[in-house]
């Protein structure tokens, strides 16, 4: 599996939203399915997907699909998107 | 000074004569802020300082007014979330009103005061409670917020508790011995921490034997007090039935959620930077000058910029011990809070006192 597909599975699982949704427009807070809970939810499986542990500072900057990318990519820059 | 330059300054570090001035000039900006954005609280300046905000002082308002009216200091709009005071000891609920800015910055104030107490990483973390009080979506009740803002110093969380309030031993016992080598965090609320948990690992006579972890809990001494449990007493029992752990109680209200006021080494509540106690006479509530005299608590905060939270005369009872000169090293006023007001005492909604 890409490194795109197992984000947007992550996605998909802990926010529980379609899979169209997932994309560049999605936002912590906008979407009513991405509240601090679901946040909390979607760290852990990042963190299990990818094998990172995030810094306190960046779970509370990750407030967008595509900061969660730019994060990853931080943690392990053989990711890419 | 904006909040990218406040939230970078030190949290324990500034003297009074650093602190002060600062502060309180930050405090009278937004006194004004609220006064031009917020129509009830406008409303409420101009009754009773006929027509405008005092030159001289910032006015507190009751705590409990916002459990009377929603206050808010943005359009209807730009709400993003409600909170909610828990609720359980009486039937009126205090609601917050805030915008993204306003939830984003109570998030990164209370990591940075945490991370003082925590250190930098996340730990594991043993919250004592049972899950399904998060699970409330739009409205969060205090405890849910409590744990919900908690959680992001912790990585594997897990509840010690069934919905029941009976502790589930398997998955506390597991908890701890997969991470027996680590350091963990342990956050509850004082009362259930106590009462569901302590009490109950007592009872059957179980010692977890700990070897390394944080407690913090908060939520105040109401029961406890009632049973005659004093902090020390919690503590020392609390570490004969869970083994090396250090506690650390904080205090805090659901009305200026972001700056809480954390308990020392030598059990002493510590003023963040961003925020100020004041201590007022039960008598007249004028501000009382010297230290180590109970009287009212009145907390100042800046981090309120959605609803018109900055200076609140609180329903507590509390001493300041003293300013900069505490053992544990910290700077600023630190203090301790003895219990709440009783009810014959508190004044009508509408009393604000500067």
């Amino acid at each position: 599996m890409t490194a795109i597909t197992i984000l947007v599975d992550a996605f998909v699982t802990a926010l529980e939203v379609p899979r169209s949704e997932v994309n560049e427009s999605l936002e912590y807070n906008s979407h009513k399915q991405w509240d601090s809970t679901a946040h909390m939810i979607l760290i852990a499986q990042l963190e299990n997907d990818f094998e990172v542990m995030f810094d306190i500072d960046d779970i509370i900057d990750m407030s967008s699909f595509t900061k969660a990318k730019e994060i990853l990519t931080k943690y392990n820059e053989s990711i890419s998107f | 000074m904006n909040w990218e330059q406040l939230i970078t300054l030190p949290v324990y570090q500034l003297n009074q004569a650093e602190k002060m001035p600062l502060f309180n000039q930050q405090l009278v900006e937004l006194a004004h802020y609220h006064y031009q954005h917020s129509e009830n609280y406008r409303d409420i300046i101009d009754f009773l300082y006929q027509g405008k905000l005092p030159e001289d002082e910032v006015p507190a308002l009751a705590v409990r007014l916002f459990k009377h009216h929603l206050l808010k200091s943005i359009s209807t709009e730009d709400i993003f979330r409600i909170t909610t005071s828990s609720g359980t000891t009486s039937q009126q609920v205090s609601q917050i009103v805030l915008d993204k800015e306003n939830a984003l910055r109570q998030q990164k104030v209370l990591a940075t005061i945490m991370k003082q107490w925590l250190g930098g990483k996340r730990l594991p973390m043993l919250i004592i409670d049972h899950p399904k009080v998060i699970k409330n979506k739009f409205s969060y009740s205090a405890r849910g917020v409590g744990i919900q803002g908690m959680s992001l110093f912790g990585y594997d969380h897990t509840y010690a508790l069934n919905e029941d309030m009976s502790i589930n031993i398997g998955a506390v016992s597991q908890f701890i011995d997969k991470h027996k080598d680590q350091k963990i965090f342990i956050f509850g609320f004082t009362f259930i921490v106590w009462q569901y948990f302590i009490q109950k690992l007592k009872e059957k006579n179980t010692q977890l034997g700990i070897a390394d972890a944080v407690l913090l809990h908060s939520g105040g001494w109401k029961k406890l007090q009632d049973k005659a449990v004093s902090n020390q007493t919690f503590k020392s029992q609390l570490n004969t039935v869970l083994g090396n752990v250090k506690v650390h109680n904080f205090y805090g209200m659901v009305e200026q959620t972001g700056t809480v006021y954390v308990e020392c080494e030598a059990s002493y509540l510590h003023c963040p930077i961003w925020s100020d106690v004041i201590i007022r006479k039960k008598s007249n509530l004028a501000e009382e000058e010297k230290n180590g005299i109970e009287g009212i608590i009145q907390v100042n905060s800046l981090l309120p910029t959605s609803y018109p939270g900055h200076a609140l005369l609180t329903e507590d009872l509390g001493i300041i011990i003293g300013e900069d000169n505490c053992q544990c090293g910290k700077k600023g006023k630190y203090f301790q809070v003895n219990g709440r007001l009783a009810k014959a005492e508190m004044r009508g909604c509408s009393d604000t006192q500067s």
